[in-house]
């Protein structure tokens, strides 16, 4: 019956052919679709009819994900390398670049920010010389797809595309109630769709000048979107997001041209498999375009960019810390782990991103705007999963994987949540989030999931954790074991804060309505049932997928988790799930007297007030601990900067002295 | 697989009882120290039988739930230890458990009960670097997370990880909730009820947090029990010495030592971990 099915399927798809043949549409539809919707976004400015094409051609890319997924699997999940010949195609990318410069260096001198334009120039002057007037390169493919890549569409497809819908409905309340910003939404969806169309041609590029322009097109997507309310600041924040991000973007250029010179190939695989042989002319490309990744990845002394994103309309952070953006400069080191395992360039972003997973969580203790600890929280996770990249081994990988879905998931259902949770309560303010569950019941309780996600057991992050731990000392890397364990208990402490600030119960007299548009909670709702089910279904994604994504990376089979702790985690998740269900269960059936609280013999008869000492009844309110002496931001980040900064450099010049 | 079973009963009966006999014994010595005579031996299962026989008194109704899921967590995560489990996938599952407490002080509206959860959410941020950084000593000592594994080393852990053994007894007092670093259960005056976290927790929900703090003690003992157990079956007799003359420290310093500002203790807490442990850390790294 099973196997009827399949064949069924597998005759209906015209799938079994191992070269590729026929799934190859997909792939240049995914990166084109979005492109052409975003013309169609740009010109029309009929909100309805425009947000009717936006829904459509969201479902339309999720199911083309989905298709290409499915047909990819049914094939037997092959590695793919295609596009050998792109003579033509290659020009068409090399003009993008320029027209790509061109923008930039308008809106730099529009803006009176004229040095920005020359890290654009000067690296697009670089690679034209280098692509029409360099040597001539060996034949490669310009596209890879693997099952790394492949997880990579599916939460660029998935993620990306719920943010669209999302978008639809937030934006409508977004322009209804900050009338002072002039209504653009023409060009935010344009900027959507331009990111998610070069987040797909990014992952699945293989050749380093494709991936070049996908990244310079995700850097100024990303300062576009952060520029769209006009302000001062949104200018500001985005010009340094965008200066940042040309800066690791002409990292890429030099590691490229030189990468060119020395090896004769463009192909990022190639360069990854020289690494790994120890070929010292692979040793300076794969440093820069690590380093490189780490300005995406937004890790310190880079992270400030991110920091300042916040200043955006909600779903383009959304876009920005789950799907998109930063996740392109974690894949990208991904991708180069093999190659840093146990090098200088590897112990360098180890060092990097442990430091900044500390460093970032602690600050986030000292932040009470609900986006803000999102974003340091972003920074912080990013982190650990840079730092498992720069370990490189099996086991730091599987973390780093697993990390990364929980990540996106999580990170994305919170944005969107406080997106809505301030267009309902006018505040983002976690103070203001007070008891939050009984004011806005749905909000908060995906709010609450969502923050389980990122860090409480039996959730994903946890094992993950474990995982990077137990890699980090068997490679004897005692930095990321005192990262790990200090970072552990600070992002525990701001979670926990803010869970607990969303049940509690002192002041929850303010009746708010739920304003949250029908599309809105639909995609909120998805994202929960994401969580949960990954949650659940992680152990067997471990061994079906994630397993044999390190068996085509490393070239060896890894069984990461030992057999007992798997079980024990399954039991852990069971329990978990169970054991308060049932406790809920008994205590609502058991017989209960309910009393006033404690408030030293002064309570007033009910449970929000108390007596003060002039005898009136007083309104009590509590706060929670945010220590802005001990952990802020202002105190915190230039030093960590600097740090981050001094260890950069030194390991820079060794790693390049040591490989001229 | 006998004896793994073997050490789940054995937890799940004589866990409470050795729990109650301790916290019984913290009295009777405590009183001593002060110069009274304090209360008999068994006057904690006194208490705890009475509370048992009242009826649930609560101010918000999620308190048993979230009070019975704590007390859950914390069995579980100590019939994993005795069953020979992974010890840091043991503390994850507790620190999960700490969490129902906090939520369950927090969501009541006594100012004492809210301030509690604050501190004691300070105080896990305090003591969590040093319980990971003791996973990793035996880890890096006996090549295993596995309890099942450590207690079959040719020679006790302790002899690789003093260090980390010095760092978890600090954080033990943390832990424990003792004076210097009682913030989060710091007493109202001459009241023995309004404590911080259990401010607003009475009657039936009071006695169910009393026998999971008497689970969680008992676990905690059982660790500071396995640095010293090998191979060798008296290595048994010296781990018990060894929790008792721990446990007798901690009344010791309870008695002794005024409460600190939480400052004072997060940099404590922190300093002493990083010195006393990572430096073992290094060392045991560099050897290895």
């Amino acid at each position: 019956m099973l196997h009827g099915l399949k064949a069924f399927i597998k005759y209906y798809l015209n799938i079994y052919n191992k070269e590729g043949e026929k799934i190859m549409w997909m792939i240049p539809f995914l990166i084109c679709f979005p492109f052409v919707v975003s013309v169609l976004m740009y010109t029309i400015r009929k909100n309805n009819v425009r947000n009717t094409i936006a829904y459509i051609s969201a479902g339309i890319i999720m199911a083309v994900t989905a298709l290409f997924v499915v047909q990819w699997i049914f094939a037997g999940s092959p590695v793919l390398e295609l596009y050998y010949h792109t003579h033509t195609i290659d020009l068409i990318m090399l003009g993008a670049v320029w027209l790509l410069m061109f923008v930039v260096t308008y809106l730099s001198f529009k803006y009176r920010k004229r040095l920005v334009s020359l890290l654009s120039i000067i690296p697009t002057l670089m690679i034209t010389y280098f692509e029409l007037m360099g040597p001539e390169m060996a034949e490669i493919a310009h596209i890879r797809v693997d099952r790394l890549s492949v997880l990579m569409c599916i939460i660029i497809g998935l993620i990306g595309s719920l943010i669209v819908i999302y978008s639809v409905g937030y934006m409508h309340g977004y322009h209804h109630l900050h009338t002072e910003f002039e209504d653009r939404r023409y060009y935010f969806f344009m900027l959507l769709f331009i990111f998610l169309g070069s987040m797909f041609g990014f992952v699945l590029s293989e050749s380093l000048l494709w991936i070049d322009l996908f990244w310079e097109m995700t850097s100024i997507c990303s300062f576009l979107l952060i520029g769209y309310t006009r302000t001062e600041e949104a200018i500001n924040n985005s010009f340094r997001a965008l200066w940042m991000n040309l800066l690791g973007g002409a990292g890429l250029v030099v590691a490229i041209i030189y990468a060119g010179y020395q090896t004769g190939s463009l192909s990022l695989q190639s360069l990854v498999s020289l690494g790994v042989a120890g070929e010292k002319a692979a040793i300076i490309p794969v440093a820069l375009i690590a380093v490189a990744a780490l300005t995406k990845a937004a890790q310190m002394p880079f992270s400030t960019w991110l920091m300042g994103a916040m200043v955006a309309p909600t779903p383009s952070s959304a876009l920005l810390h789950s799907a998109t953006m930063v996740k392109a400069g974690i894949y990208v080191l991904f991708r180069l782990a093999p190659a840093m395992s146990g090098t200088q360039t590897g112990l360098l972003i180890s060092f990097i991103g442990g430091f900044t997973f500390l460093a970032a969580s602690i600050m986030a203790i000292a932040q009470t705007d609900g986006k803000k600890v999102l974003a340091f929280s972003t920074i912080s996770n990013l982190g650990l999963m840079v730092a498992c990249a720069g370990v490189g081994t099996p086991e730091t990988i599987w973390a780093g994987i697993f990390l990364m879905m929980f990540h996106a998931i999580s990170k994305s259902l919170l944005f969107q949540n406080v997106g809505a949770t301030e267009n309902s309560l006018h505040s983002r303010d976690i103070e203001d989030m007070h008891g939050l569950i009984y004011r806005l019941p749905r909000l908060g309780a995906f709010m609450f999931i969502g923050i389980a996600g990122m860090f409480l057991a039996p959730f994903g992050m946890l094992i993950s954790k474990w995982s990077a731990l137990k890699a980090s000392v068997d490679t004897s890397n005692i930095m990321l074991v005192i990262f790990i364990v200090y970072g552990s208990a600070t992002t525990m402490f701001y979670w926990t804060k803010w869970m607990s600030k969303i049940i509690s119960y002192t002041d929850t007299e303010i009746k708010v309505r739920d304003i949250t548009k029908k599309d809105e909670l639909l995609s909120l709702f998805i994202h929960a049932g994401l969580m949960i089910a990954l949650c659940l279904l992680f152990p067997v994604l471990s061994v079906v997928y994630v397993e044999p994504l390190l068996t085509e990376m490393f070239g060896v089979a890894t069984a990461v988790l030992p057999k007992e702790v798997l079980f024990l985690l399954i039991a852990i998740v069971c329990f978990i799930f169970i054991a308060p269900i049932m406790a809920f269960r008994y205590a609502t059936t058991a017989k209960v007297r309910q009393k006033l609280s404690y408030m030293n013999g002064i309570n007033v008869g009910n449970n929000k007030e108390f007596i003060d000492s002039m005898g009136e009844n007083k309104h009590l309110f509590m706060t929670n601990w945010y220590f802005a002496h001990t952990f802020g931001q202002r105190k915190l980040m230039q030093p960590c900067e600097w740090i981050t900064i001094a260890f950069m450099i030194v390991m820079l010049c060794m790693i390049i002295g040591g490989a001229l | 697989m006998t004896y793994r079973i073997f050490g789940i009963l054995a937890f799940l009966i004589f866990a409470p009882l050795l729990g109650g006999l301790l916290s019984g014994l913290d009295r009777k010595i405590s009183a001593r120290m002060q110069g009274r005579i304090g209360p008999s031996i068994l006057q904690p299962f006194y208490d705890v039988r009475k509370l048992l026989s009242k009826q649930f008194i609560i101010v918000n109704p999620a308190q048993i739930f979230l009070v019975i899921s704590f007390l859950a967590t914390v069995i579980v995560t100590g019939g994993m230890f005795f069953g020979g489990s992974d010890i840091l996938l043991c503390f994850f599952l507790l620190s999960t458990g700490a969490t129902f407490l906090i939520f369950a002080a927090c969501i009541t509206n006594s100012p004492y009960s809210n301030l509690g959860a604050s501190r004691e959410l300070l105080q896990m941020m305090c003591y969590e670097p040093a319980v990971l950084l003791a996973c990793i000593g035996f880890y890096l000592a006996t090549g295993s997370f596995n309890v099942s594994d450590i207690i079959q080393a040719d020679l006790p852990a302790i002899i690789k990880t003093p260090g980390f053994f010095v760092a978890f007894v600090f954080i033990l007092t943390i832990k424990l909730r003792k004076s210097p670093f009682d913030l989060s259960t710091s007493h109202h005056p001459h009241q023995e009820l309004v404590k911080g976290i259990t401010t607003d927790m009475g009657a039936k929900t009071l006695a169910l947090y009393e026998i999971a703090e008497w689970y969680e003690h008992v676990f905690l003992m059982g660790f500071v029990g396995l640095f010293f157990v090998c191979k060798n079956p008296w290595s048994y007799v010296v781990a018990v010495v060894a929790i008792l003359a721990t446990y007798f420290l901690e009344i010791l310093i309870d008695n002794t030592s005024a409460r600190v500002k939480w400052l004072t203790m997060f940099k404590l807490a922190w300093g002493v971990t990083l010195l006393i442990a990572g430096v073992n850390l290094i060392i045991l790294m560099v050897l290895a």
